[in-house]
């Protein structure tokens, strides 16, 4: 350019700007204390929980928790038997671990096939929109699906329909986790890779897969989370049982459901049973919820 | 080396008709072979036209640099040789890519066979997250079965090749994520001949590097053309003037102009590369 162009200042108002900057001030100041009181309110909520579980969830819990299983209320008879969790810490173990297990390959293809093959098109679309509308769908509705579709044909509840419910909630979760993250994958690694001579598959399990590693398994961690505390849906698939049992085609135990019965019984004895079984399964997520962080902090 | 070796491709008037080379062609002695030709080809993403009737010739173990303002196809003509973009809907050509008489966008002719035969470096460095040596033993598994030595020996071999043996010799199993982004660009051109294709494809290889480290990439490149077919897209003349033995000048998607680089940096035939060069668009 051959001219140059010299824009001459803006004339300044200072009494315009002083009542400007006055009322930016108190504008910033109320936005600020609004934020941190809704941020108080919610953690006084939070905290409250916290203590009230630890307070109540503490008070049965000792050893026999772990050990024993069901046994009928005591009526404060110090010299009967307490009972346990043992049945429902197992019921809800198997459940969720095969939950996982069937949950997980299904939702990993499908987020493999969002994210690698349907890109764009209006299946792929379609596709991910129904995934989207489970992840929010009420669970319960899923346990009245496996109801129909399972419990009903096999006239009676069962361990395997609970499995089922419980693995319909983990596919969405780790459809969108799983495509989230290899969408994350710059498309020039894609290209370099092909551009060796790759087919597309080697591309993706030898490269892609191993770039969102950390990603993918933490999308299956918080799908574990997210099942171990489901209730609604096993109350209708695997309903309940009172003693250790590793039949699948029969009711099982879980924490959730125990918990809701045992907390509905009206003896204290067993009220307290049920707040030890809410701590240990709040701690449990915290723990997955804790690993999955881990996981992806210290991701590539 | 001589940069002033006839080329059937150099000596045609390429400034309107994309046919106007064909009867030129058959006149002039030809002193080098072609290891590709590229003849009539058109390209398209969707129902815009990217490239329109390009003919020319990569010299066998020559640098061919190709220039040209931003969307002008020269990148797009290096994708097309290794039908990199047969990975997107949408996208296609048309023409011919000759190499041992075989049309290598023919749908036929295997994409993983071609792209054996002709490698790419990109823009940006892109080590796999593995080690530095899984990182070169990648594309030899793709169509090599070497056992432990003869692998190691040629992974030694493409490092070598690439100028980072030195750097990394002690480090092979760590990741190749840790390299400095001049050792990463490296380490994609050691991985592209480790599974030694005939033709190289360079795309702005030095653009996202420091000088120092696209000083080594360009002494490199003089370097392999001594096995290897290279063309090599850059937006940095200096860089085409210095590495490329000829010179193709793109501009809205045809090819203006083709000389060797001597000629086509002091006179360019074309008065479009010649504004070019000169610095008067792009």
């Amino acid at each position: 350019m051959s001219t140059t162009f010299t824009p001459s200042a803006p004339v300044r108002n200072a009494d315009v700007a002083g009542g400007l900057a006055r009322r930016r001030k108190i504008a910033d100041a109320a936005v600020r204390w609004f934020c941190i009181g809704a941020t108080i309110l919610a953690l006084v909520f939070l905290a409250s929980i916290i203590v009230t579980l630890l307070w109540r969830g503490l008070e049965a819990m000792d050893l026999t928790i772990f050990t024993d299983e069901f046994r009928p209320t005591t009526y404060g008879d110090p010299s009967a038997q307490k009972g346990g969790l043992l049945h429902a810490i197992t019921g809800s173990l198997m459940m969720v671990s095969l939950a996982t297990l069937i949950g997980t390959p299904i939702g990993l293809l499908v987020g493999t096939y969002l994210s690698e093959y349907a890109r764009g098109s209006a299946l792929g679309n379609a596709v991910r929109f129904v995934s989207d509308v489970l992840l929010s769908a009420p669970s319960i509705l899923i346990g009245l699906f496996i109801y129909q579709l399972v419990v009903l044909p096999m006239g009676g509840f069962s361990g395997i329909a609970g499995v089922l419910s419980l693995a319909i909630i983990v596919i969405p979760v780790v459809v969108r986790t799983t495509e989230d993250m290899l969408s994350l994958i710059p498309n020039t690694l894609r290209e370099a890779v092909v551009g060796l001579g790759a087919p597309k598959w080697k591309m993706i399990i030898l490269v892609c897969y191993k770039a969102a590693i950390a990603g993918i398994v933490t999308g299956v961690l918080l799908a574990i989370a997210r099942i171990a505390g489901e209730t609604a849906p096993l109350l209708l698939t695997s309903f309940g049982n009172n003693v250790v049992s590793g039949a699948m085609t029969r009711a099982m135990a879980s924490l959730p459901v125990t918990i809701y019965q045992q907390a509905n019984s009206g003896y204290p004895d067993l009220i307290a049973i049920a707040w030890s079984g809410a701590l240990i399964v709040t701690l449990g997520v915290l723990l997955i919820n804790i690993a999955a962080r881990a996981l992806l902090r210290n991701r590539g | 080396m001589s940069t002033t070796e006839t080329n059937p491709a150099l000596q045609r008037d390429s400034g309107n008709a994309s046919f106007g080379g064909m009867q030129a062609r058959s006149e002039v002695s030809i002193n080098t072979t072609a290891r590709v030709s590229i003849r009539n080809l058109d390209f398209f993403y969707g129902d815009n036209k990217a490239l329109k009737g390009v003919n020319f010739d990569l010299p066998e173990k020559q640098v061919t640099g190709m220039i040209g303002p931003s969307g002008c196809g020269k990148s797009t003509l290096l994708r097309v040789l290794n039908r990199m973009y047969s990975l997107y809907p949408n996208q296609r050509a048309t023409g011919e890519v000759l190499m041992d008489g075989k049309n290598m966008i023919d749908p036929a002719v295997d994409v993983n066979e071609l792209r054996a035969k002709v490698g790419m470096v990109f823009q940006k460095p892109t080590p796999f997250p593995m080690s530095i040596y899984d990182n070169i033993a990648f594309g030899v598994k793709l169509h090599e079965k070497l056992n432990k030595s003869q692998m190691d020996e040629r992974v030694e071999w493409a490092l070598t090749r690439a100028a980072i043996w030195e750097e990394s010799k002690d480090r092979l199993d760590r990741s190749a994520l840790g390299l400095s982004g001049g050792q990463q660009q490296r380490l994609c051109i050691a991985r592209t001949i480790a599974v030694r294709p005939e033709v190289i494809l360079f795309d702005e290889p030095t653009s996202a590097l420091d000088p120092i480290s696209t000083l080594k990439i360009e002494e490199l490149i003089d370097e392999l053309k001594r096995d290897f077919t290279i063309a090599i897209v850059t937006h940095n003349m200096q860089q085409a003037a210095r590495c490329a033995d000829q010179v193709a000048f793109f501009y809205l998607g045809e090819m203006v102009e083709i000389a060797p680089a001597a000629q086509m940096f002091t006179a360019p035939k074309q008065k479009r590369t010649q504004e070019y060069i000169t610095g008067r668009f792009g």
